[in-house]
Formats: structure tokens, C-alpha cells, sequence
């Protein structure tokens, strides 16, 4: 079972405000998902290696030339702040 | 001609050819259909009958021209409506992912797969409801409404392209783009009585299809029959330099010959897709399939697929783990839902825990717990390798079979509100299909019958990588003897 300070914990690395309510749901949801995933360690897999994509490797390499991309507008369209044609922040940085 | 709305979608490209129908009369039948059945329905997300009333004459225009000189190139799919599930961006169409985090999200882009099809021509007729982000079974997980179940209005339609499915079932579009993680078009599709296809993990570019699991994610169609769904998926397949998933394999002609046999075709049963707690008349619609294809002159082989058990715990790390990381891009800063704080982090915090709903929250916890320092070998990298050993499973059988025959679901379509307090039961939905995500196989799901309440049943067909063609011929023969995939819900 996991613990409520695991929640939080596991919430502030995921930058989740969470409710009470929230966090003891998902105290209790996400402890049942885990068991039922302990299931995965019955199997030997010391000699398997692991799959992180399912296709065979191939070159993704590509000439480094510039070429075209958004404008300006575009990407501040939907931008919840802008100021002086760049996003709005608070100081994130003391 | 009658009402356009029944006609198949390969038959509206030939009538929009011929001059029997304008596209902006297709698209105006189109549009009065959705008007009257909406309300019931509640399968879109937005509507944008203006934009497709101006694409729809555009490509009478283009019909037009082409016709007094029938040499020109014609884009192929001129004049034809779709819809589109809301997790595929178009450019200038409200986007949300069924997300209230990106509820005013305009895209400055389109998806490849969505230009692809508008440079082929189609009219565009609007965003169909899916589950948030695409996390779900049910479409009930959509933060905006509930989608029903055009053959039982008190039954989910499935998910996550719910609003797809729900669309092509009740013909208020032709045919509909879908996307599928986990099953996410063949679940609705088996729901919703229509044909769905998920194509191989990199046959369809992702470029614009906004990311939830990235290993697993793929484009798919949702149409009315496999010839239907041939003919869309045509023209989306192919190498895409925007995205380095989208191998640069040949695309092939995805002609379906009206062939009456399947002799020479090798269908693989495997035992762990018959199981206990499938519903009976799921399981006998499915063997009768099978059976009638066996008739037709295929050959029909027992295999074992031995690790399927453990696809679904391999799936929910695998699947959140990827949803974590993609999903930090909220974070209140660039677009998307912002609650304002004078603390940056606080910023993004409030704005994830404000426009995030229960099920992305639950699968964004679920992932970063299972990356986290301590847990990552234990969970991660153990379902990776366990992804492994179902992978392998998959490249053994087709060695010995050319298709894998399975039913899409173990039950026909749930209640609504049935699965609402535990997810897990919610997760187990997804038994059959998670699968072929995890070893990338194509997957055509079609229906072969109905229970006893109505409700439409699937089996699907599995097939070796970038072999979608085995697929939907062997679709397309069953459905030139069977009517199962002409019946339609009454409205």
C-alpha cells in the first residue's frame, strides 16, 4: 500500500495540485493498480532485453539545414500571456 | 438518388466523379443528419459546417474542371466528407483532446494523416468526442459529454475514439479518422458495429496526432466496411520526415480484388483470447467467423500467443510512463489552461491540477511513480521487458499463420456509469486489444454478429508488420458474403 506522503510525493515530481480527497483516491487506486502490476515479477527476464520502440532500428538522421517553421503569431496565438512578443511568466528564478 | 447518407464511402466517390451528387449537396445531407441526430448522440466536439461547406465547393469546382477534361489528376478523395477525432490537430480548428487544459487550443498546424486527406480532397465536417487525451474505454472520460451508443442509447459507444465510431455507426459522416494506443479504434468499432482499422506502429505519421503513449500511438480509420477503410487509409500511410516513427517502407496499392475464397490464407487462433468471463454469444459470433472463413477455403491453426496475460499490467507502466513524460508540456507557460500564481512551479501545478481531469491525473501518477528513482527497474524496465517477450510471441505465431483471429472484446457495449468507480475494471476492457500496440502489429477489427440485446459484436484481425493488406482482403471477402457490417441503428 502506498502511503500518503508517497502521493505527494509522487504528485509534486508530476507538478499535480492535488485535493485531499484527490490524494487519498489516488492512495488507494493507484495501490491497486501496483498490486495487480506485481504480477510482472514472476517472470525471469534476467536474459531479455528490454523493448522500448517496436521497430527495427533505422537512420533518422537528417541534413542540419534550415528551413521554414512558424511564424511569431502562430505560436504566440495561444499563448495564455504575451508580452512583447514573448510568453509572460513570473520570475521563476529568485 | 436516395438518401446519400447510406452509400457506401467508395460509392460517393464515384457518384461525386460522375456528377450524380455535388459534394456540396453530400456535405449539406451530411450536416441536416448531425442537426437531427446530435442532440441524441452527442459524438462531436465541434462542428465546422461553414469550413466544409467551402471546402465542399471548392471540390465542386474541381469536379467541375475535371470533368470536362478527364485527363487531368484528380485528388482522389475530392469532395468527400469526414470527421475527425479531436486528438488530431487541424489546422485552425478548435483542438481540445476532450481536455478542459486545451478547451480554446487552436492548432497552427495540421497532422500530417489530416493533410495528407485535405490534400486528397475531403470536406472536413468536424471534432469528434474522445475520452481525455485518449485515456479510456468508454468516451466517458471526455471532460466536455457523454457519447452514446447509436444501437442502445443507455450504453457507452467505446473508446477512446468513441465520437468516431458513434458517427460512422449512425451515418453522420462516411467515414472518420480514429487513434489507437491501446484499441482505442478497434474497441469502438466492435461497440459501435462499424470496421476499424489500427495500422502498424509507424505506417501512419504522428506528426500532429498530440502524444499520449509514443511507442504505441497510432493513426487508424473508422468506416463502414474494410474497402471503405482501405480506401482512406491509402492516403495517410507513408514516410513522414516531420516525425522519425514513420518508417520509410513502400506504401502499396490497397486494392481489394472481390475475391470469393480465402484459400491459401492461415488464420492463427490463439487459446489465451478464449477465456473464461468472455461472454458467450461474443465468443460464439467469433468461432462462427472463423469457421464461415474456414468455409471459404482458409486454413485454421491453433497457436499460443503464451505471455498475452500479462499485456495488460505491461500496457498501464508502459502506456502512463510515456503519458508523464508528454504530457509536462501543460504547464500554463506556452497554450493551454493557466491559473495564475506569482510562483512559477505553484503556476504550473494549479493549472495541471485545474485542467487535468481524474483519468489523466490517475495515468500521469501512475507513469511518474512508475519512472521514479527506486521503482524505475521494478516497473518500467520490467514491463519493457516483458514487452519484449510478448513481441516475440507475436513474430513465432506468424511463422506459422499469416492473421491472428481474436474477439476485439470480452463483452459487447457496457453501461454507462458501469466502470465508474474502478479502474481497473475499466482497464480490463482493453484486455484483447493492448496486444497488438505493444508489438506494433496491425489490427483490423470488423463486426461478425449482434447479442441477444442488439448490440453489435467484433472480431479482429491481427497481421505482421506493415501487412495491413492481408487484413483488410480477408475482411473484405467475409464481408461480400456476410450483411453484418450494412446493418445500421434506426433513426
Amino acid at each position: 500500500m502506498l502511503t500518503r506522503e508517497e502521493v505527494e510525493h509522487i504528485a509534486a515530481l508530476a507538478r499535480l495540485e492535488l485535493s485531499a480527497e484527490e490524494t487519498e483516491l489516488y492512495r488507494r487506486q493507484l495501490s491497486a493498480i501496483l498490486e495487480y502490476a506485481a504480477s510482472l515479477q514472476e517472470l525471469d527476464t534476467s536474459e531479455i532485453a528490454p523493448t522500448s520502440s517496436v521497430l527495427p532500428p533505422h537512420g533518422v538522421l537528417r541534413p542540419d539545414e534550415p528551413r521554414p517553421g512558424l511564424s511569431l503569431d502562430d505560436v504566440l496565438r495561444n499563448a495564455p500571456r504575451v508580452d512583447q512578443k514573448q510568453f509572460r511568466v513570473p520570475p521563476a528564478i529568485e | 438518388m436516395g438518401n446519400v447518407c447510406t452509400l457506401s464511402a467508395v460509392e460517393l466517390c464515384q457518384a461525386l466523379r460522375k456528377g450524380e451528387v455535388s459534394s456540396r449537396a453530400l456535405t449539406r445531407a451530411y450536416l441536416e443528419r448531425i442537426d437531427a441526430l446530435e442532440p441524441k448522440l452527442q459524438a462531436f466536439l465541434t462542428l465546422t459546417p461553414d469550413l466544409a461547406l467551402q471546402q465542399a465547393d471548392l471540390a465542386d469546382q474541381v469536379l467541375f474542371e475535371w470533368r470536362k477534361d478527364t485527363a487531368r489528376l484528380l485528388p482522389p478523395l475530392t469532395g468527400l466528407p469526414i470527421v475527425i477525432k479531436d486528438l488530431l490537430c487541424q489546422r485552425g480548428v478548435r483542438t481540445t483532446c476532450g481536455s478542459r487544459i486545451l478547451e480554446n487550443f487552436i492548432p497552427p498546424y495540421s497532422a500530417t494523416a489530416v493533410q495528407r486527406l485535405l490534400d486528397a480532397g475531403v470536406v472536413t465536417l468536424g471534432k469528434t468526442n474522445t475520452d481525455e487525451f485518449a485515456m479510456g474505454s468508454s468516451t466517458e472520460n471526455s471532460a466536455y459529454q457523454i457519447t452514446r451508443n447509436p444501437w442502445n442509447l443507455t450504453r457507452v459507444p467505446g473508446g477512446s475514439s468513441g465520437g468516431s465510431a458513434a458517427a460512422v455507426a449512425s451515418a453522420m459522416a462516411p467515414l472518420a479518422l480514429g487513434t489507437d494506443t491501446g484499441g482505442s479504434v478497434r474497441q469502438p468499432a466492435a461497440f459501435c458495429g462499424v470496421t476499424g482499422l489500427k495500422p502498424t506502429y509507424g505506417r501512419v505519421p504522428r506528426y500532429g496526432l498530440i502524444a499520449y503513449g509514443s511507442s504505441l500511438d497510432s493513426v487508424g480509420v473508422l468506416a463502414r466496411s474494410a474497402a471503405d477503410a482501405a480506401m482512406l487509409f491509402q492516403h495517410m500511410a507513408g514516410y513522414d520526415p516531420l516525425d522519425a516513427s514513420a518508417m520509410d517502407v513502400p506504401v502499396p496499392r490497397y486494392s481489394l480484388q472481390d475475391k470469393r475464397d480465402m484459400r491459401g490464407l492461415r488464420i492463427g487462433v490463439p487459446e489465451q483470447y478464449f477465456i473464461t468471463g468472455i461472454q458467450h454469444e461474443v465468443e460464439q459470433a467469433v468461432r462462427n467467423a472463423i469457421t464461415a472463413m474456414q468455409g471459404l477455403g482458409a486454413e485454421v491453426v491453433e497457436i499460443s500467443l503464451p505471455h498475452t496475460k500479462y499485456a495488460l499490467p505491461v500496457y498501464y507502466l508502459i502506456a502512463p510512463a510515456e503519458a508523464s513524460a508528454n504530457l509536462a508540456r501543460y504547464d500554463g507557460v506556452r497554450f493551454g489552461l493557466r491559473v495564475d500564481d506569482p510562483n512559477m512551479t505553484a503556476l504550473t501545478r494549479k493549472s495541471r491540477g485545474a485542467g487535468f481531469g481524474p483519468e489523466v491525473k490517475r495515468r500521469i501518477m501512475l507513469g511518474t511513480y512508475a519512472l521514479s528513482a527506486g521503482y524505475y527497474d521494478a516497473y518500467y524496465g520490467q514491463a519493457q521487458k516483458v514487452r519484449t517477450l510478448i513481441k516475440q510471441d507475436f513474430e513465432k505465431a506468424f511463422e506459422q499463420v499469416d492473421v491472428i483471429a481474436a474477439p476485439v472484446t470480452p463483452s459487447t457495449a457496457f453501461k454507462i456509469g458501469e466502470h465508474n468507480e474502478d479502474p481497473l475494471a475499466m482497464y480490463l476492457e482493453d484486455v484483447f486489444t493492448l496486444p497488438a500496440n505493444l508489438a506494433g502489429v496491425p489490427g483490423l477489427a470488423f463486426p461478425v454478429g449482434f447479442d441477444g440485446e442488439g448490440l453489435p459484436i467484433g472480431m479482429q484481425l491481427m497481421g505482421r508488420h506493415f501487412d495491413e493488406q492481408t487484413l483488410l482482403q480477408a475482411a473484405h471477402t467475409y464481408q461480400l458474403f456476410t450483411d453484418w457490417h450494412t446493418r445500421r441503428p434506426e433513426f
